[in-house]
């Protein structure tokens, strides 16, 4: 293994351990802010236990949750970084590592004998998202996505004239039958457009957009905070005890459309809204963007 | 609202005090056990080899949870322990109470009305646990006392934990038959009629 290898697969298994143990700085604010603004008690010694968790788990190197998820990979491969074809299976090492020495839950099962491998990895798990950019730097992400929240992600497949008004109703409907269950106060990840698989991703893809950051497009940031309200209107509050915080964020991406329909893919994520991203030099250096932490430290 | 710390094990008449909203913290012995210990506690009740239980669970909390352990010199360390979604155990629940008398059911998401009757004919209540506050609740967690049924697989086992003010827990279901979660859900329909008519979407 040459020299930009091991530093690669060294930093996806800190980068891992980073998300895993230090929720970001836009989370923790949201949190913050949420806590001030509860006026049920209930609320806000749920909004408590949920911040004071956080800062043992960044003190004590501990994951914030103990499901730690379904470890998804984004992939920003620059077409002149030197190592290609062998990232998916350094990344898939740095899998394993994170498992036996963070340590993270082994969450991969198959599901025709229900064996858990054991380590994170199986068939399509941990799961790649590539892309092809210009230059020649790396820049992964990695998002793990906890089970519970995922349960409540719902598919719409809408009418062209159905539309808007039929999307702002999926998903008024989703975050309510959600309930308690993706242990709210959660983030709603919206896509439109494509087909069933595509609004899905893109509704994945829009978590990853730091809260409070509106879609640049004015009319789709108005809609995003229009639905935030809506949303939080419904009273389900933190962990479904009620309150006035139900949805952190509101986030939507889309694409075009097929004439004929008018997919809507909702992703719900838990309030451990964890993800962390870095880039990595073709001559091996390394910034983490997502965290202002130091890696020699992680 | 009102705020208790009781210690295992716990009894009827504390339970009784407990309403809705209230807030409790627990000290002393509590077990984990999820769909497949509960499934194999009561079977071997029921087949007539309560012997074969390793732990005798009356005045107990019984923990919904899958933690993350690892031995470390021998010893066992939990590492993130928060809870798991507890209406997977809603269809056995109520019998798990009433065969063995655990007083306090701790998880998250609430449970239904098998398990709230239960609570009340038995004497336990369900406290909820803020889900995903693994690191907070290791942290209460002060030592494994024992494991029993590892061949569950480590998240399936029945982990026997020594806790020193475990929570906070909010009392969702108590032992009088209100449940917390159906007041909240029932406001959350009035309230999504109401967001759907201002809209326009109704």
């Amino acid at each position: 293994m040459n020299n930009l290898e091991s530093i690669i697969e060294e930093s996806a298994f800190k980068l891992i351990k980073v998300a895993e143990t230090i929720l970001p700085d836009d989370v923790v604010e949201a949190l913050k802010k949420a806590r001030d603004r509860e006026t049920r008690p209930l609320a806000k010694a749920q909004l408590d236990a949920i911040l004071k968790n956080i800062e043992i788990a960044k003190n004590r190197k501990l994951p914030i949750c103990q499901d730690t998820g379904t470890i998804i990979w984004f992939i920003k491969l620059g077409e002149n970084f030197p190592i290609r074809s062998k990232l998916k299976d350094i990344l898939i090492r740095a899998t394993r590592r994170a498992t036996e020495e963070i340590p993270i839950r082994p969450n991969a099962v198959n599901p025709w004998t229900g064996k858990n491998s054991g380590d994170n990895t199986g068939r399509y798990f941990p799961w790649f998202n590539w892309e092809i950019v210009q230059g020649d730097e790396l820049e992964l992400t990695v998002l793990p996505k906890g089970g519970g929240s995922e349960n409540t992600s719902a598919l719409w497949m809408l009418t062209p004239g159905e539309g808007i008004n039929g999307l702002k109703r999926a998903v008024i409907e989703t975050v309510y039958k959600a309930g308690p269950k993706p242990c709210p106060p959660i983030v709603v990840g919206v896509g439109i457009g494509g087909g069933a698989d595509i609004a899905i991703k893109l509704a994945k893809k829009a978590l990853l957009r730091p809260l409070n950051v509106r879609n640049e497009d004015e009319n789709i940031a108005k809609l995003e905070e229009e639905l935030l309200e809506a949303v939080n209107e419904l009273g389900i509050g933190p962990m479904g005890l009620g309150g006035l915080t139900t949805v952190l964020d509101v986030h939507i991406e889309w694409g075009h459309r097929h004439p004929a329909s008018f997919p809507v893919g909702i992703v719900t994520q838990c309030w451990a809204d964890r993800a962390a991203r870095m880039r990595i030099t073709k001559d091996g250096k390394v910034e983490i963007l997502s965290h202002n932490v130091n890696l020699e430290e992680v | 609202m009102a705020e208790y710390y009781l210690k295992t094990p716990i009894s009827e008449e504390d339970v009784r005090k407990l309403q809705v909203g209230d807030i409790v913290y627990i000290s002393g012995i509590m077990i984990t056990a999820r769909d497949a210990a509960h499934k194999r506690a009561i079977s071997l009740a029921k087949g007539g080899k309560v012997n074969e239980i390793p732990v005798n669970f009356e005045g107990l909390a019984l923990y919904h949870c899958g933690p993350v352990v690892k031995k470390v010199n021998d010893t066992w360390k939990v590492f993130a322990a928060g809870p798991t979604t507890s209406a997977r155990m809603e269809a056995i629940e109520g019998e798990f109470i009433r065969l063995f008398k655990v007083r306090a059911i701790i998880g998250k998401g609430g449970m239904g009305a098998k398990t709230a009757e239960a609570a009340k004919e038995v004497g336990a209540f369900y406290g909820a646990f803020t889900g995903g506050t693994a690191a907070l609740a290791a942290e209460a967690i002060k030592r494994v006392k024992e494991v029993h049924w590892l061949d569950l697989g480590t998240p399936e086992a029945l982990w026997v934990l020594e806790v020193e003010n475990f929570g906070p827990l909010v009392v969702a279901i108590d032992s009088h038959g209100n449940n917390l979660y159906d007041t909240v859900l029932k406001e959350a329909e009035e309230n999504k009629v109401k967001v759907l008519k201002e809209l326009g979407l109704i």
